[in-house]
């Protein structure tokens, strides 16, 4: 028998957990190994991530590291695997979760061994959402993952955490509840639960569409789409900040996941039927988004609608069901987990030293420091989609598959590009620009350090890489998204 | 005569522990462990005779796999109840050797009411416990909240059996028998009478496990009697109701699931309903758990109300689920003592992060569970109970159900946010009493480890639930 890599990749952040609840001794000590247990626990996954990743068959579109085994008796199986789609969300996964913990460790202050051992236990769940092939454990952890992230916002949120904190909970739980609905449904229609044979026998038409709304509803609260957005810069804003990095960069790509492999992959029909509607709400989230971030005075904020609005290209893409609309949305997922970390990671650099997410509190910091500077100000050039960069890709890619559709969306949602410059250029103008100012005692505003330096510059170059050569991407999916986009094609 | 040994064990131990009690001085200091060890004895006999299947004393008393598993899950909440509340009982100087003992009573009575073929031995099992109950609920005589508790609930509970009382001999005259089967055989032509006698028979019942509209004393009397009370309160007596539900609406009532369908969907989308709003604005940590109790049996009549042997596994699994939750949150509450005051806030949690981490995290745990949220215990118990909902396709049961589970998620994030999130009061008397430990550890490991190994559990569930009919 092969060695189970999606279960080890999937579990191992929960054997670091208990390696740290296993240590004993005064609390620096504690605190010093949690560290070190945490970092080394990550690395690995990441090394076993990309060692799954040299073993990846790039022509086989169906799933591959495929173990199964039963679970609740006759009714769920332990089922997981990846796909070309999914196993760069895996590999996303693993790559921001070390830096994540790179950049807490230093900045978090207090209860720094339970911060971490909640980040583990999100990346369990991340994964496990990313590899589940039974709908059941896709639910699991997708709601599971609720619990470690209601903590890292409510524990070491900002001031207003609380109330975040439970606007974030109940928010996904609701929108959930219906997905658990469908799920049920689908079970005493189709008598499985099994994502690859429901793809293969189709669920009856008259029954796609009321799934499809149940799964819809729980996905776009997540993603999040307008008007269920609002959750997101309440969260975005109070979390600490590598609780905003995994939010952006990898909670949200769970829903695009999700609309991919459920909506489509399940619910074919519905997802023809509903994909007007869909272009209709994406576009209303990229252009009101867009304008709303045009006027937050909280950095972080404007970061938050910026997501909401890349999301909205994300769905417009999938809603396509072209190729390169496909294509184009899972590139702008990970090219957006890449550069809206980075951007996170920067307003948590400022917070670090200044304490304020106030844009007018800032000016001028590139007389400072200069090497913050050209990061910052190269991650904003890339969530414009300057090209060059990742963000340029995914956005062009997502407008030419929409084109081919409907070529209205595509405009409208071609102004958001205008509008995304709008407001990255002017946070850049106020915050790096103009004369130096800063306020709140920041006279000693002390320039990036080794680790942050680091983690911001693999961001950068991997962004740059993705950016010249997309095929390092667009290949390896290219199977996997035929075969979707064949499927979607079969029922025209 | 095999078969009988548990209930004629706790008849024969309380009467002889009774006499003994009288006579000496230091007794009430060991009487508690020598009933534990007894408790979990019986569980072991319990289970050793769990599939045998008989009927006793001209087919009034039946014992068979379902009523074995109820009365090993009520042996295992009492006890609990006795390993978590020792201490308690002796800061509160309630510590009076007859405690125990009417703790046992209450039990027997209960496993009457379980066992129980026939109306009369139906109602006698359900007075005793009760009966029992009453004066338990009133024996902290120095507190004036419990002796307004007890009479509370003894007025109640008094009009409750009166109800049901009268819809036995309802029962009776219309069919002239009050035997089970016997009933059944009568009951196949649409009689309206013997509607009557359903509606007062299930209100009597409704109030025992308090489903709304039938809960009104049950906040008053959580908060009100002594926190080991209550722990007995929210797990024993209502998972005794529940099996001599289970049994009366499925045997003699089985013709007329239609009707009984109806009335307890309304109870059950009520209690669902209520139990998720009222408890918003509760401050003390008993009542809330009152209303939680209010709205986990609602979840459970849901799964009554439907009536298939899926759905019929789905209440047994939410009921042992249910009872380690309780036991998991009881041992919680009952460590938060200073000074040999007990604290019972909402408010009175905060800080426990800091200076109480194991406490913390196992009330978070066991808190998230109550919750539904998955991969806990919690979340699968209601999850096999929309499982068998919407496989009748009564959808709407279902969305209301999820709806107040949200609601509810709403007040145990309340009870989270107060751990972890709230600045830090003064740190509780550190626990050294072993039992309130391995409650908390055993029932929050439970909890947290039931999604390994669900089908164990639902493989015996199972062959019980198809051998109901």
């Amino acid at each position: 028998m092969n060695f189970p890599i999606l279960s080890f990749l999937t579990f191992f952040p929960l054997v670091g957990v208990i390696f740290i609840l296993l240590r004993r001794g005064s609390d620096e000590v504690v605190e010093r190994s949690s560290k070190n247990i945490s970092i080394l626990v990550s690395v690995i996954n990441f090394i076993v991530s990309l060692f799954l990743w040299s073993k990846f068959d790039l022509a086989n579109p169906g799933f591959q590291f495929v173990e199964e085994s039963q679970w609740i008796k006759n009714f769920v199986s332990y089922k997981i695997g990846v796909d070309g789609i999914s196993i760069f969300l895996v590999l996303l996964t693993t790559f921001i979760s070390p830096l994540c913990i790179f950049a807490s460790i230093n900045s978090l202050k207090k209860r720094i061994k339970e911060f971490l051992i909640a980040i583990l236990i999100m990346q369990t769940f991340m994964i496990g959402v990313f590899c589940a092939l039974d709908l059941f454990l896709f639910f699991l952890f997708f709601e599971g993952g609720l619990i470690p992230m209601f903590l890292i916002i409510g524990i070491w949120g900002g001031e207003r955490r609380v109330y975040s904190a439970l606007k974030f909970f109940l928010y996904t739980f609701l929108g959930s509840i219906f997905m658990l609905i469908a799920i049920i449904a689908i079970y005493w229609n189709m008598n499985t639960l099994d994502l690859v044979k429901l793809t293969e026998s189709k669920i009856p038409e008259n029954l796609q569409y009321w799934m499809w709304l149940g799964f819809f509803i729980s996905l776009a609260v997540k993603l999040p789409m307008w008007p269920f957005h609002t959750w997101l810069p309440d969260a975005h804003v109070e979390a600490p900040t590598a609780g905003s990095v995994i939010l952006a960069a990898i909670l949200l790509k769970i829903s695009g996941y999700g609309f991919i492999r459920f909506s489509l992959g399940l619910f074919p029909i519905a997802s023809h039927y509903f994909a007007n509607f869909v272009f209709v709400l994406s576009v209303i989230a990229i252009i009101y988004a867009s304008l709303v971030a045009l006027m937050q005075t909280d950095m972080k904020k404007l970061i938050a609608y910026s997501s909401v609005a890349h999301m909205g290209y994300v769905t417009i893409g999938i809603f396509s069901f072209t190729k390169q609309g496909l294509d184009g949305a899972i590139f702008q997922m990970i090219s957006h987990g890449l550069i809206s970390a980075s951007l996170f990671l920067c307003v948590g650099v400022l917070y670090d030293r200044v304490h304020s997410r106030l844009i007018q509190d800032y000016s001028g910091v590139v007389n400072v420091m200069p090497k913050f500077a050209l990061v910052f100000i190269f991650s904003s050039l890339a969530n414009v989609g300057l090209p060059g960069t990742s963000g340029f890709v995914g956005e062009f890619l997502t407008l030419i598959g929409t084109f081919k559709v409907n070529y209205i969306v595509a405009i409208l949602a071609a102004t958001g590009v205008i509008l995304s410059a709008a407001y990255s250029l002017w946070l850049c103008k106020r915050v790096v620009f103009g004369e130096f100012k800063v306020n709140n005692h920041g006279e000693k505003l002390l320039d990036l350090d080794v680790t942050e330096i680091v983690i911001l510059f693999m961001l950068m170059i991997l962004t740059i890489v993705f950016g010249v050569y997309p095929n390092l991407i667009l290949e390896p999916i290219s199977s996997s998204v035929d075969l979707v986009v064949k499927n979607m094609g079969a029922i025209k | 005569m095999k078969n009988l040994i548990p209930e004629l064990v706790i008849l024969l131990s309380s009467f002889s522990l009774l006499i003994t009690g009288v006579f000496s001085k230091t007794f009430n200091k060991i009487i508690n462990y020598i009933i534990i060890v007894l408790l979990a004895a019986l569980i072991f006999v319990v289970y050793f005779n769990f599939a045998s299947s008989v009927t006793l004393f001209g087919n009034s008393y039946t014992i068979d796999p379902l009523s074995n598993f109820m009365k090993t899950l009520v042996l295992i909440s009492v006890l609990f109840t006795m390993l978590i509340s020792n201490t308690y009982l002796e800061r509160l100087k309630i510590a009076k050797f007859e405690y125990p003992i009417i703790l046992l009573l209450s039990t027997l009575g209960m496993f009457v009411m379980i066992s129980a073929n026939n109306l009369i031995v139906f109602y006698l099992g359900l007075e005793l416990q009760s009966l029992c109950l009453y004066v338990l609920a009133a024996i902290n005589t120095k507190s004036l909240k419990s002796s307004e508790a007890g009479l509370k609930y003894f007025v109640l509970g008094s009009l409750s059996s009166g109800l049901l009382l009268y819809g036995c001999s309802l029962v009776y005259g219309f069919t002239g028998s009050v035997d089970y089967s016997e009933i059944a055989k009568v009951a196949t032509e649409q009689s309206g009478a013997l509607k009557f006698g359903l509606v007062f028979i299930l209100c009597g019942i409704a109030f025992k496990i308090s489903a709304v509209p039938f809960h009104m004393w049950s906040p008053d009397v959580y908060e009100g009697s002594p926190t080991s009370v209550t722990t007995f309160f929210a797990m024993a007596p209502k998972v005794a109701a529940i099996a001599a539900l289970i049994k009366f609406l499925n045997v003699p009532y089985a013709n007329f699931i239609s009707e009984w369908r109806t009335i307890v969907i309304v109870l059950s989308i009520a209690s669902m309903f209520l139990g998720a709003v009222a408890a918003i604005g509760q401050s003390n940590l008993k009542r809330l758990m009152a209303y939680s109790s209010i709205g986990h049996v609602g979840f459970i009549l849901a799964g009554l109300a439907i009536a298939t042997p899926q759905s019929l596994s789905a209440v047994l699994v939410y009921l042992v689920i249910y009872v380690f939750m309780n036991i998991g949150v009881f041992a919680c509450i009952m460590s938060l003592n200073r000074n040999g005051v007990y604290f019972e806030n909402i408010s009175d949690l905060s800080g426990l992060s800091k200076h109480h981490p194991l406490i913390a995290i196992c009330l978070t745990i066991l808190t998230f569970s109550l919750a539904g949220i998955p991969p806990l215990a919690g979340f699968f118990a209601k999850f096999y109970i929309f499982l068998a909902i919407i496989q009748q396709k009564i959808y709407y049961l279902a969305v209301v159900g999820l709806l107040s589970a949200v609601i509810a998620a709403f007040y145990y994030l309340r009870i989270i946010k107060v751990i972890y999130f709230d600045a830090a009061k003064e740190s509780y008397e550190k626990n050294s009493n072993y039992g309130i430990k391995f409650s908390l550890i055993f029932s929050t490991v439970v909890i947290l480890f039931y999604f390994i190994d669900p089908s164990t559990l639902n493989t015996i569930v199972e062959s019980i639930t198809k051998n109901i009919k």
